[in-house]
């Protein structure tokens, strides 16, 4: 397939939460192996609009289609695109009653249909690469913060996803930990990963992304390049928010 | 900026909300319980009577635990079905979950029992094809069945709690992966939930082999009723209701103790 295909798309998605208009009509497309950091104030719909990529949110009007399916009613096609997306979560998120090893083992077995000693290699072979081989038959409870969110990471790709997305990835952890986790993503950016990250971490912006967005009030206010946004902001709502987060 | 070692948090404060001395966290009512029962031990088995009375007793504990451990392992089953209703958000589901608990919790148990037994069951009996009808003739099956859903109703708001006290992240991110709701159940949310509700079971199971007793309104040979008759027959009533009561004790200590033993087989390595 061509890899300047779109595997995201997002067609005029609105989403409200009671009074909240929490997206207003975004549409975008990501291309295969595209690195694209969202940004902008608090409730400005990022969150949101990266849960409806793997049907966490349902938008109310407006369609949204990964890798050729639509993300409907139908939960076939929910969990065939699930099987697809891995999505790392602001507050990890590990499952506390299993072993590093069975967090990411569970789903392998279970929805891969791999055997035990086959989803345990891959696992092992995945904690080497975030980092930490050691830890597999530690409990989530044992681990730091940073260290749970590499297993998160671990997990989410065992599934083998064409898709992985990040929410807030870094915004748990203590400063000291930011690191590790970011070089485990930025690893799998230069890997070739398609990638839709939440983040402030304007360093990993500069370092791996290919497209930055501006969000606010529930639209796409700018979408640009990293050089851009951070030398040329052309709204001035984004000349505000970036004077606020990088001085 | 700090050396990352000061820069750690500082560990949790473990402990409870409201401290106590050590002296006083010492399980001194085991001491005493113990001592109470070399006492009551010394005079079971140095009197004639009463090792005959005890002898005699110990039939009815056989029935008393036997439907006990039946009753509650139905419960445990019917109590799981109504609470997965009960957090379900298919409102047919919601509905008849919440109906069920709020029927049985609002009527006495004894009369559940006995209007389970001189109403239901020989309604159902007089359907049923002999010889499958004695099934619904047999008082200890009745009396099983009926204290399982007396107490489903309230292992099913057991449940939900626990259930409830899972966050929510569990099963999105159980979701993520691709697991369907059930799945997500069954593998991530259940195995938490239970670990949690385990001292709340463990207490439902103690109160129903107490509860038990009230079957012998149905005339369930059970450690109560066999005193009642035993404590009639020889006129007798002190000695045969001490050593019921002792019996009773015993059981739901024991079985406490061993609610504890599996709360920390199972608790999750922190």
């Amino acid at each position: 397939m061509n890899s300047e295909s779109p595997i995201i798309q997002i067609e005029n998605v609105h989403k409200r939460f009671g009074k909240v208009h929490a997206l207003r009509g975004v549409s975008t497309t990501v291309r295969r192996g595209e690195v694209l950091v969202l940004i902008g104030p608090s409730g400005s719909g990022k969150s949101t609009l990266l849960r409806c990529i793997n049907g966490l949110e349902r938008p109310e009007s407006g369609r949204v289609i990964v890798d050729n399916i639509p993300l409907d009613n139908s939960s076939e096609h929910i969990n065939a695109v699930r099987a697809e997306v891995g999505i790392v979560f602001q507050q990890f998120n590990l499952f506390p009653h299993l072993s590093v090893l069975q967090n990411i083992t569970l789903a392998q077995q279970i929805i891969r249909k791999r055997t035990p000693d086959e989803s345990k290699k891959i696992a092992r072979a995945l904690l080497a690469k975030v980092g930490i081989p050691e830890k597999a038959d530690a409990y989530p409870a044992q681990l730091s913060g940073g260290q749970q969110q590499r297993v998160a990471i671990a997990r989410a790709l065992a599934m083998n996803p064409k898709i992985m997305l990040f929410d807030e990835p870094t915004s748990a952890l203590d400063p000291e930990m930011i690191k590790e986790v970011l070089d485990a993503m930025l690893l799998l950016a230069r890997e070739g990963m398609t990638m839709v990250v939440v983040s402030h971490e304007m360093g990993f912006a500069r370092a791996a992304a290919n497209r930055i967005v501006f969000m606010d009030e529930g639209a796409l206010i700018e979408d640009t390049t990293p050089e851009q946004l951070f030398t040329h902001p052309r709204e001035e709502r984004t000349k505000q928010f970036l004077s606020k987060i990088l001085e | 900026m700090a050396d990352p070692a000061s820069a750690k948090p500082p560990p949790a404060r473990a402990g409870r909300a409201l401290p106590m001395p050590d002296w006083a966290r010492f399980p001194w009512w085991v001491i005493i319980l113990i001592l109470a029962g070399i006492l009551a031990a010394t005079t079971i088995f140095t009197s004639a009577d009463y090792t005959s009375i005890i002898t005699l007793l110990s039939s009815g504990i056989y029935l008393t635990l036997y439907v006990t451990f039946f009753a509650y392992a139905l419960a445990l089953v019917v109590g799981l079905l109504a609470g997965l209703m009960r957090v379900s958000r298919n409102p047919v589901l919601n509905t008849v979950g919440t109906l069920y608990v709020e029927v049985v919790r609002g009527i006495p148990l004894l009369v559940q029992i006995l209007y389970f037994f001189y109403v239901i069951a020989p309604a159902l009996a007089d359907r049923t094809p002999e010889p499958f009808d004695q099934l619904f003739r047999s008082e200890v099956n009745m009396g099983i069945i009926a204290l399982a859903i007396g107490y489903g109703a309230y292992l099913a708001e057991t449940y939900r709690a626990g259930i409830e006290a899972i966050p929510r992240g569990q099963m999105e991110a159980a979701r993520s992966l691709g697991m369907s709701y059930v799945q997500a159940m069954r593998y991530v949310v259940l195995p938490q939930a239970l670990r949690i509700i385990l001292p709340p079971l463990g207490n439902d199971f103690v109160a129903m082999l107490k509860d038990s007793a009230l079957l012998s309104a149905i005339s369930v040979k059970e450690l109560t009723l066999w005193t009642r008759q035993r404590s009639a027959n020889t006129f007798r009533p002190l000695e045969h209701w001490t050593i019921a009561a002792l019996l009773y004790l015993t059981m739901t200590i024991g079985l406490s103790l061993l609610v504890r033993y599996i709360e920390r087989k199972f608790a999750i390595p922190k």
